[in-house]
């Protein structure tokens, strides 16, 4: 018998959320659930970017602009209704509306793009994409109704650990069990080869343009998530790179693998957080001749090891399973 | 193996925990400093918290504040906004600092200001000019304040100097379409120029990064203008001068302390002789606390101070000023006695208005013979 995974993620997502509140009582302050916070928002954008250069293949340099297409939109919604009546609980409904009007605006912008540019392969479709994400920003640095190049404002801080858990859960669930369904079987076709996928009876464009609406739809709730953690859409965070260092966690990750992208979501996130404490606390104990203002070089050096020694990255295309779940049933 | 994943990142969680607790040493007051000392702004962070250090220094070298040493823990927000709110929440949960004095880039500001608000923590931007980090929506944020003059500010007073000083009747400008700081300069240097009678000739946009601008600098010449108000940083400033130089423009230039840059003269030359921009305060003014400041930086940090260290350096001194008129480090009572501040700071006497915002006056420099010159000091 096949137990479905789906449940075993929520059992796992449970055990986080409760393990992060009995932590809370013992000195997990708001700035470890900050970075505990900013992981899972980076868990969102990094599992959604990896559907689309990962399982499919297509190499995308503009996620942040369809995380900004759903920062702005939701933070608009938002900010709206905030200001009509300023009673946070009262809102959390159209909190998670607002949120997925962003990701449908995102998938719209999507498949807009979609269309005209997945016929594009390879380096063209990452040129493409990478001056996509630029013109997403520079269009919202001109609109004055958004704060222009000031940035949207007073967005309300909505963005609660259980909120962005359960999205993050959200997240992974849809886009492991599509990865893991035949349609995740004909992407990953697609992905080997092209030609051939082509040539079995796949429609292969149809497939890049409905998983890069349903990437950027993920994105587009990452994005939204993300405003209304940082209270601010500004047109400069999500900029080209903010795009590569999302792109740094899939490839860090293991470009294909979900549980790649989870892990290295929260590994990088820490990291820099983790390095400057690190280094002077080194310092102070060694000698060494660097200091805590070197973190930045250390965490460049630790990425390039990674792509020397791992070329895969950690996970490779790998996923985790648990140890109750056989491998591969018979059916 | 999910469950590892979620093992590992806990794991993780908690040595960071471990890593940053160090062990708390004897009573001494900590003040939490905020810049981008990484990216695009890294000078701007080098120089806030070289400024910070000085304060601090000579605070603790004259016996501390409320009789304890200071100890400042300066952390780098790489110009970014997450990242601003990470360190935010650190100094305040981690370092447990009584203030913070930070940072330039208004975006960070704007998502470190309301974590301050929410921990009651006072904090005062030495840079950020963006209104919004001290008044959100119709309301003040009660312990936030800035230590520089906001973007009406620095356009009002360039459009009274250019109007009552140079005699101008007839005003065109530029500015940087992508840029909130030069768009705004602008924008509030139209208006009262505008209200004091004057009159607008040519109002031109430009892309950020662009290097020719011809097309708008024609249209500007053509309408005449008695002067050109340049809103944009130094070397952008030095491009459009000499451009406008080359199409036969003979008067005076007008801009703001985003001017205030040595390579200024380098870069723009003869072009941007007869040029005057507003600024925080004046290297050559001979008020004690001007030359005092000048000469401690420059024998501690090898070179003249800039703008923002000069901010940095007021703001830290507004700040452990107000604690030590508090006699308390509570936020509270740390944020009431800000707002009673009236302090002689490098940057000229400081008090707040009700916006949290600084009174004080704005010096005009020119550039004469390849030098800044302190020319005036114009009231709003």
């Amino acid at each position: 018998m096949k137990i479905p995974r789906t449940p075993w993620l929520l059992v796992v997502a449970a055990g986080f959320w409760a393990v992060v509140q009995l932590l809370r009582l013992v000195g997990f302050n708001d700035y470890y659930l900050f970075i505990a916070n900013l992981s899972l928002v980076y868990v969102i954008l990094a599992v959604s970017l990896n559907l689309i250069n990962g399982i499919i293949g297509q190499f995308s340099l503009g996620h942040m602009g369809f995380a900004a297409v759903g920062a702005y939109v939701s933070g608009s919604i938002t900010t709206l209704i905030y200001k009509l009546s300023p009673n946070v609980a009262a809102h959390y409904p159209g909190f998670v509306l607002a949120l997925v009007a962003g990701g449908v605006a995102a998938a719209l912008v999507g498949v807009a793009i979609g269309f005209p540019t997945l016929r594009l392969k390879g380096d063209y479709l990452a040129i493409v994409t990478l001056g996509f994400g630029e013109i997403i920003r520079t269009i919202f640095n001109n609109i004055d109704a958004v704060g222009g190049p000031r940035g949207l404002l007073g967005i309300p801080k909505f963005s609660t650990f259980t909120v962005i858990l359960a999205f993050a859960l959200i997240t992974v669930a849809v886009i492991r069990n599509i990865a893991e369904s035949a349609h995740g079987r004909n992407m990953i076709a697609i992905r080997e080869n092209e030609l051939a996928a082509d040539l079995v009876g796949i429609d292969t464009t149809g497939y890049k343009v409905k998983v890069f609406a349903l990437g950027a739809f993920f994105a587009g709730v990452g994005g939204g998530l993300y405003a209304h953690l940082l209270q601010i859409a500004h047109p400069t965070q999500f900029g080209f790179i903010y795009s590569v260092q999302v792109l740094i966690m899939v490839y860090a990750g293991g470009v294909g693998s979900l549980t790649g992208s989870v892990l290295a979501a929260f590994a990088l996130t820490i990291l820099t957080q983790v390095l400057k404490s690190f280094l002077s606390w080194l310092k102070a104990v060694t000698d060494l001749p660097i200091g805590g203002d070197w973190y930045m070089v250390v965490y460049a050096l630790l990425l390039i090891l990674i792509m020397l020694y791992r070329t895969e990255g950690l996970m490779g295309t790998r996923e985790a399973k648990l140890m109750v779940i056989p491998e591969e049933d018979e059916k | 193996m999910k469950r590892t994943l979620s093992i590992v990142a806990l794991a993780m969680l908690v040595a960071l925990a471990l890593v940053s607790c160090a062990p708390k040493g004897p009573a001494e007051i900590i003040i939490g400093g905020v810049g981008p000392v990484s990216g695009e702004a890294a000078t701007f962070g080098k120089s806030t918290q070289e400024g910070c250090e000085l304060a601090v220094e000579e605070w603790n070298a004259k016996g501390g504040v409320l009789g304890q040493q200071i100890k400042l823990v300066y952390e780098d927000d790489k110009g970014d906004a997450a990242e601003g709110a990470a360190v935010w929440t650190k100094l305040i949960q981690q370092d447990k600092v009584v203030a913070i004095v930070g940072t330039v880039m208004s975006k960070v500001s704007l998502a470190g200001a309301p974590i301050s608000e929410q921990y009651g923590v006072p904090m005062i931007s030495p840079t950020s000019t963006n209104p919004a980090v001290t008044f959100a929506d119709g309301k003040l944020r009660e312990f936030v304040f800035r230590a520089c003059f906001i973007d009406p500010f620095q356009g009002t007073v360039g459009a009274k100097f250019a109007f009552d000083d140079l005699g101008a009747r007839k005003a065109a400008a530029i500015f940087d379409v992508g840029n909130d700081y030069t768009k705004g300069l602008s924008e509030f240097f139209r208006d009262t120029f505008i209200a004091l009678g004057g009159e607008i000739v040519a109002f031109e946009a430009h892309a950020t990064g662009a290097t020719d601008f011809k097309a708008q600098l024609t249209k500007i010449v053509q309408a005449k203008p008695d002067v050109v108000y340049i809103s944009d940083y130094y070397n952008d400033v030095a491009l459009i001068a000499k451009q406008l130089r080359e199409l036969g423009f003979t008067g005076p230039l007008v801009g703001g302390d985003g001017w205030d840059s040595p390579d200024l003269v380098k870069l723009g030359g003869e072009a941007v002789e007869n040029g005057f921009f507003t600024n925080h305060y004046s290297k050559d003014d001979t008020r004690p606390e001007v030359q005092d400041f000048v000469k401690k930086y420059t024998a501690k940090f090898g070179a003249a101070p800039d703008a923002l260290a000069t901010l940095a350096y007021d703001a830290m001194n507004i700040m452990l000023d107000a604690i030590s008129r508090a006699g308390s480090t509570e936020g509270v009572k740390i944020r009431d006695a800000l707002k009673a501040t009236d302090f002689a700071a490098v940057s000229g006497r400081t008090m707040f208005d009700e916006q949290h915002n600084p009174v004080k006056a704005a010096a005009i420099i020119e550039i004469k013979g390849g030098q800044q010159v302190y020319r005036t000091t114009v009231a709003p």
